[in-house]
């Protein structure tokens, strides 16, 4: 590393800190950042949120593997948003879930609304015409444990463009056919290997693995690529998702970590 | 240093711990124990541990804990066959409820993280310039020879201790251990964890290969965790034998 980035990076390092310090107590509206509650943990998230995003290059690929690489994988969480069993399960869109699977998901649309010129609703064929990727990539649980799998989806930057994201866009979240909700920022959103993914290990993507359509951010932890996908909304300002979000159920909004 | 010192008593005594040391020594002391306890909590979750880039229950582990419910659980759906082969890939669904306490746990330990890098580079930072690494704590050559540290074993083992001076200059197997501390064990511990992290990795990729990958990673960061607490035990129970009053002393007030 030259002096001069050195140099550059130590000052990046201060005034990351020293601006963090100060979003902690006033720093600019506190609905561009996820809130902290007062909570001293939720602090320390906001910590390494914002020097992970101060430090680390913007869009560096996660490391992606060759086919004999792959793993067993196992499911968890919600592995059927129809079953009134699951936790997670939700009265309204649980049934409807099942109507749309019994019938292949043919009529199964996702919808991409908020800060987006052209709201609109996507089919899975509609899905597939627009550009694909494959990604050998690797899961990593907050549990502790990781696999391998192949998933075939198109980038989410695709998606969003498609619909015309807004200038003050900043967060895009993401409902699913259970109870569960999820947000990341832009810049992962735009990254090239977070995709929509419809296939896995070269097969439909499977129902206990989110059917018919899951996200895969592959710079977080498991529990950011959303499965049983419904409805993307993108958003100028923090939204923590209530009940449904990660924030009000103890859990970080950032897993980079 | 010596002004720090005034306030407390005349200062021909040599022994205690300068105040940079004491400081950083609680601080670190406190981060240490909360990633262990926290740290603990987060292996309850997955008390598998494996070797290579992955590993989850439906591939096989280096060695399991009994430490919670989840230990052996085999709550799993039969599962389905992806690719088939003499080790196939397969997919099974969760049925068993397991112990997972990660969403305090995984942020307090990170938190706790925080305190002991930035605490960590300032003590090393610190330690560099006083020169206090290399004239206490790296153990020189000629300490290092087998029959010398077998006498010093030895005489460790033997009670009562004789009581110790409250800081520096320390004894070979001192140094040892406090340099394995702060040149091996903690480096390793932040590398390690480092290596678990998916952004960190897509930014570093040679973390992965430094390590063998994030589950050799998560491997050798219980290992390093394992010796941590061995050393704390040895740490306090050295502490108590050799004057404790005194040596709590020399941390806390610095004489």
């Amino acid at each position: 590393m030259s002096k001069e980035k050195l140099v550059f990076s130590r000052r990046k390092l201060v005034t990351g800190l020293a601006s963090t310090g100060g979003l902690l107590l006033t720093g600019c509206s506190p609905r561009d950042l996820p809130p902290t509650y007062g909570n001293v943990l939720r602090m320390g998230d906001l910590l390494t949120y914002r020097a992970f995003r101060m430090l680390l290059p913007a869009h560096s690929l996660a490391r992606e593997y060759s086919h004999r690489d792959i793993s067993s994988s196992p499911a968890i969480g919600t592995t059927n948003p129809g079953d009134p069993h699951e936790g997670t399960f939700n009265a309204e869109r649980g049934p409807f879930y099942d109507r749309l699977r019994a019938d292949s998901f043919a009529d199964w649309r996702i919808k991409v609304e908020g800060r987006v010129a052209r709201p609109q609703s996507f089919s899975l064929a509609d899905l597939k015409l627009l550009p694909s990727r494959k990604q050998i990539t690797k899961h990593t649980c907050e549990e502790g444990w990781s696999a391998i799998a192949e998933w075939t989806g198109v980038p989410l930057r695709a998606v969003l463009e498609a619909a015309g994201i807004l200038p003050s866009a900043r967060f895009v979240n993401f409902y699913a056919y259970d109870d569960i909700a999820e947000g990341i920022d832009m810049l992962d959103a735009l990254h090239p290997q977070t995709i929509l993914a419809y296939g896995m290990n070269g097969r439909e993507l499977p129902l206990a693995h989110g059917a018919p359509l899951r996200l895969r951010v592959e710079t977080q932890l498991g529990y950011k690529s959303v499965k049983f996908l419904e409805r993307i909304v993108v958003r100028d300002e923090f939204d923590d998702l209530g009940k449904i979000g990660s924030l009000q159920n103890g859990w970080a909004w950032y897993v980079g970590i | 240093m010596a002004a720090v010192n005034l306030g407390e008593q005349p200062s021909n005594s040599v022994v205690g711990h300068e105040r940079w040391v004491r400081v950083s020594h609680w601080i670190l002391a406190a981060s240490v124990l909360t990633l262990a306890f926290s740290g603990f909590v987060i292996l309850m979750a997955h008390p598998r541990l494996y070797w290579g880039q992955v590993g989850n229950d439906l591939t096989p582990a280096l060695f399991e804990l009994p430490i919670s419910r989840n230990y052996k659980h085999g709550g799993w759906a039969a599962p389905v066959t992806f690719i088939p082969g003499p080790r196939p890939v397969v997919s099974a669904a969760r049925t068993y409820n397991i112990f997972n306490e990660n969403g305090w746990a995984r942020s307090l330990h990170f938190l706790a993280a925080w305190f002991l890098v930035t605490t960590g580079i300032m003590y090393l930072v610190a330690g560099i310039a006083s020169r206090h690494l290399w004239r206490h704590l790296v153990p020189r050559l000629g300490e290092m020879k087998p029959r010398l540290l077998w006498h010093e074993v030895v005489t460790h083992l033997r009670l009562p201790m004789p009581a110790a001076s409250g800081g520096p200059p320390y004894g070979p197997l001192q140094k040892l251990a406090y340099s394995g501390v702060v040149f091996l064990a903690l480096p390793l511990m932040v590398l390690t964890g480092l290596t678990m992290s998916p952004a960190v990795t897509a930014a570093f990729p040679a973390l992965l290969d430094l390590f063998g990958g994030s589950q050799t990673a998560r491997t050798l960061h219980f290992f390093a965790f394992a010796a941590l607490v061995l050393f704390l035990v040895v740490h306090v129970v050295m502490v108590v034998l050799t004057g404790f009053t005194r040596q709590i002393r020399a941390m806390t007030v610095g004489n």
